[in-house]
């Protein structure tokens, strides 16, 4: 007998998000992922002037502002020709890098763990000290999580203006030059930030924790609040929960003069291989959107205001050569060869991979961030002149937000906007079925979940859901 | 106090923003002003069936609401029927939850500038037909109407800004909890006069280049933004550069313009947003309670007096020339 249950509001989430479940012999037999919200920023880029993408796209989202900002400015770039002064590209890197390691903390903090401080776990081993640390919005852990999130960010404040939503990153590089005296400041903020890392979350340096070379040894690392992660993903065997399909892409991040840090491509089969970005389509065939399957740089956002009965989100289906992919932190390591990750994903890419695989980024953001504010150059110019924009043209914006690959398609007629489209990483793993059936990354890894006969909030469904840290404003902007 | 917080069609950067909140951080700082948390969609453990139980026994009155947020727009499409945003797991446009809340809250509360007025997401041709809680826009009467009243007495609250400044959000809050902000308190859009009775342009540090009307160019110029870059910070309401953001960060500050983001209307300005628009080669749009007569006179008068350290330094990507020494008294 297959039961229906609709699981909202899904919270700890960025955005608003409903999950339709069938359930059958106590699983998931399917699951069906709705984005319930639209605002249609694709339409209210239309006819502007291109320049106004850096300060309304920003604004598609509070979370991954930086992200969205990184992608506007290099779908103008492209656009406009010319090369930004590789300093500003380093500081833009930076601010972006500072947002992702944020984004990857609250996460962890916020979103994620707080589950295990339910009562429905009462009676595991762990589980007081998990009411202890990770407590919804009253746990130790998360005030101090919150706290050296707030220092972190202060690298924003300085360089950035504030966040979210800062307008110094601009096609030619960002809006100010930091002095030798921001440096010095900007280190402080990663020295104190690197404390936290050592003495709460990894309870060791960050590069043993970069040093995990498999599975087995990153399941015997018993410190920090990762430690206890770990002892709680081994004991509710967090690594076969919402498996996925080993598809992964990333878009490359933070651009660099030799290439990106963490390389573009895909992961198919268990082997890598190219990203050709003209393979990507999005399908509206369950999208609650009008129009054909097309190329982001030809799509078009038409939402049907009738809310057809054979679709059910707002969301487009993104395909790659039209395959789903599962796009994020974890992907981003695999792609860039770590040996942790391969393992992980080699494992199933379940929960347990999919949270370890932030944990590793933010371990290996720490020291690339201090490298880049270390290299600081106060002489240096911060922004190259860039020629105008042209009165007709295209341009492409590839970045990879904390959730994984985002892009934007510029098409600028007679000086204004006349197409833009963006598809988020959640996008990607939040996606609909396509006209083939095929469910999208959640959708497909929602299926085994195990539901209780007394459940309709299954935490199983909770845990995979929120390993995916989607982000709801984005999907659908 | 128990504070309900409900985003409707937003970023969530009004959220992410109150996370940012030092000195203490946001959850202490709730907990010691007595504030307890019913629900907050980022923060709280409850999901699902947990949160729907919740919302129906507040709506029932079985809970007391003494203060509603609502972060992000109101949608009111496709054709008036607030379907472009189902509040998941009930099948009900969050416009109607928003209206029934808030009707049972003793004080409502607009956290952002979309919940105030409609903001970015009302923003060209406003696809989804989004409001504010209390304003269209600059015009009075959103979801709910002028006359609306919460049952504490006040109009909707309106904590302006893209996104809102940790500080305003929690002093708001507090003054809440504690009684002691009035209609008085509000200004003529309904924004706490706190941080609304300042302008982004006291104690920007580009006010010498106003003086003189030494104006950066491009970005990444360390002079005056008004004339060129399209910066508002001389009409915008806001302590920002008081207070400061993230540290001691603002946008000013990080030599980008000052858009106005605590103003109805700000996303559609009309011009690009980092460009002054000029009739005749002279800014339009000159600080709002100043003679226009007597503004252009000053203006070409400090521009002749400019000195040269100013002048230069307004076209460079950082200091250059120095403030001048005092020689010595024999």
């Amino acid at each position: 007998m297959t039961a229906r249950l609709v699981v909202g509001p899904f919270n700890r989430v960025e955005g608003d998000l409903e999950i339709h479940l069938d359930v059958a012999d106590g699983q998931v037999a399917a699951a069906r992922a709705n984005s319930p919200l639209f605002r249609g920023f694709e339409r209210m880029l239309l006819g502007k002037d291109p320049r106004d993408a850096l300060t309304i796209t920003p604004r598609i989202c509070g979370i991954c502002s930086i992200s969205q900002s990184a992608a506007a400015a290099r779908a103008l770039a492209d656009a406009g020709g010319g090369t930004p002064s590789i300093h500003g590209a380093r500081m833009a890197a930076l601010l972006h890098g500072v947002e992702n390691t944020a984004d990857h903390l609250t996460h962890f903090y916020l979103f994620f763990m707080p589950d295990f401080a339910r009562p429905a776990y009462a009676g595991h081993a762990w589980h007081a000290e998990a009411v202890t640390r990770f407590t919804a919005a009253e746990g130790g852990a998360i005030r101090a999580a919150v706290e050296a999130r707030a220092r972190l960010l202060h690298i924003v404040g300085l360089l950035g203006g504030k966040w979210p939503h800062t307008l110094a990153i601009q096609p030619g590089g960002i809006t100010r030059a930091p002095g030798m005296r921001d440096r010095m400041r900007m280190a402080l903020s990663l020295k104190g930030f690197r404390r936290f890392l050592e003495d709460t979350l990894f309870g060791a340096p960050v590069e043993a924790f970069t040093d995990l070379s498999d599975t087995d040894a990153l399941m015997g690392w018993t410190t920090g609040d990762a430690g206890r992660f770990l002892r709680i993903a081994a004991d509710l065997d967090l690594a076969a929960m919402g498996q996925g399909a080993g598809r992964y892409l990333s878009f490359g991040a933070y651009p660099g003069p030799d290439g990106p840090a963490f390389a573009a491509g895909t992961w198919m089969d268990g082997a890598p291989g190219p990203f050709d970005p003209a393979a990507i389509t999005e399908d509206l065939s369950h999208a609650w959107m009008l129009g054909e399957t097309a190329h982001p740089s030809r799509g078009d956002t038409r939402p049907d205001e009738d809310m057809r009965e054979d679709a059910y989100s707002w969301c487009k289906a993104p395909r790659l050569n039209g395959a789903t992919m599962e796009t994020g932190a974890l992907a981003r390591q695999v792609i860039d060869g770590h040996l942790l990750a391969r393992d992980l994903a080699a494992g199933g890419g379940g929960v347990l991979a999919r949270v370890a695989g932030r944990l590793l980024e933010i371990a290996r953001l720490q020291p690339m961030l201090e490298a880049w504010v270390d290299g600081i150059e106060p002489d240096a110019s911060f922004m190259a002149e860039m020629p105008p924009l042209p009165d007709n043209g295209a341009g492409v914006g590839l970045v990879e937000a904390a959730r994984g690959a985002l892009g934007h398609w510029l098409r600028i007629e007679g000086g204004r906007i006349a197409g833009y489209q963006i598809v988020a990483p959640t996008t990607w793993n939040f996606s609909p079925r396509d006209a083939t059936g095929t469910p999208g990354p959640v959708e497909a890894a929602l299926v085994g979940a195990r539901v209780g006969a007394d459940e309709d909030t299954p935490l199983s469904v909770q845990h995979i859901v929120r390993s995916f840290d989607p982000c709801m404003v984005c999907t659908v902007h | 106090m128990n504070l309900l917080w409900l985003q409707s069609a937003g970023c969530g950067g009004c959220t992410m923003s109150l996370l940012c909140a030092e000195d203490p951080n946001v959850i202490d700082l709730l907990d010691g002003a007595g504030i307890r948390l019913l629900w907050h969609p980022a923060l709280s453990e409850a999901t699902g069936r947990e949160v729907t139980d919740l919302l129906a026994a507040i709506a029932g009155g079985t809970i007391p609401l003494d203060i509603l947020c609502v972060e992000g727009s109101l949608l009111r499409g496709p054709n008036g029927t607030g379907r472009y945003h189902i509040l998941s797991g009930t099948g009900r446009p969050m416009i109607d939850w928003v209206r029934d809340m808030a009707h049972v809250a003793r004080h409502v509360v607009a956290v952002g500038t979309c919940a105030a007025f409609g903001g970015v997401t009302s923003a060209g041709e406003n696809p989804a037909d989004a409001v504010g809680l209390q304003f269209d826009g600059s015009h009075a009467g959103g979801l709910l109407p002028p006359e609306f009243r919460a049952a504490g007495g006040l109009p909707v609250v309106n904590i302006a800004g893209c996104p809102t400044h940790p500080g305003w959000v929690t002093e708001t809050l507090m003054l809440l909890a504690d009684g002691k902000l009035t209609e008085a308190d509000l200004d003529g859009y309904a924004r706490p006069r706190f941080f609304a009775d300042h302008l982004v342009h006291h104690a920007c540090p580009k006010n010498e280049f106003y003086e003189y009307k030494a104006s950066a160019r491009h970005l990444s110029e360390i002079g005056c933004m008004m004339e060129n870059l399209g910066c508002v910070g001389t009409q915008a309401v806001g302590d920002c550069n008081i207070r400061t953001w993230n540290g001691e960060g603002s946008c000013t500050r990080a030599g980008y313009p000052c858009i106005n983001c605590t103003a109805p209307e700000f996303e559609e300005p009309h011009h690009a947003f980092t460009e002054t628009p000029k009739f005749a080669g002279i800014p339009v749009g000159l600080p709002s309670d100043m003679p226009k007569a007597w503004f252009m006179a000053l203006a070409s008068l400090s521009k002749a007096a400019t000195p040269e350290r100013i002048g230069t330094n307004a076209v460079a990507d950082r200091i250059r020339v120095p403030p001048s020494l005092k020689t010595p008294r024999r």
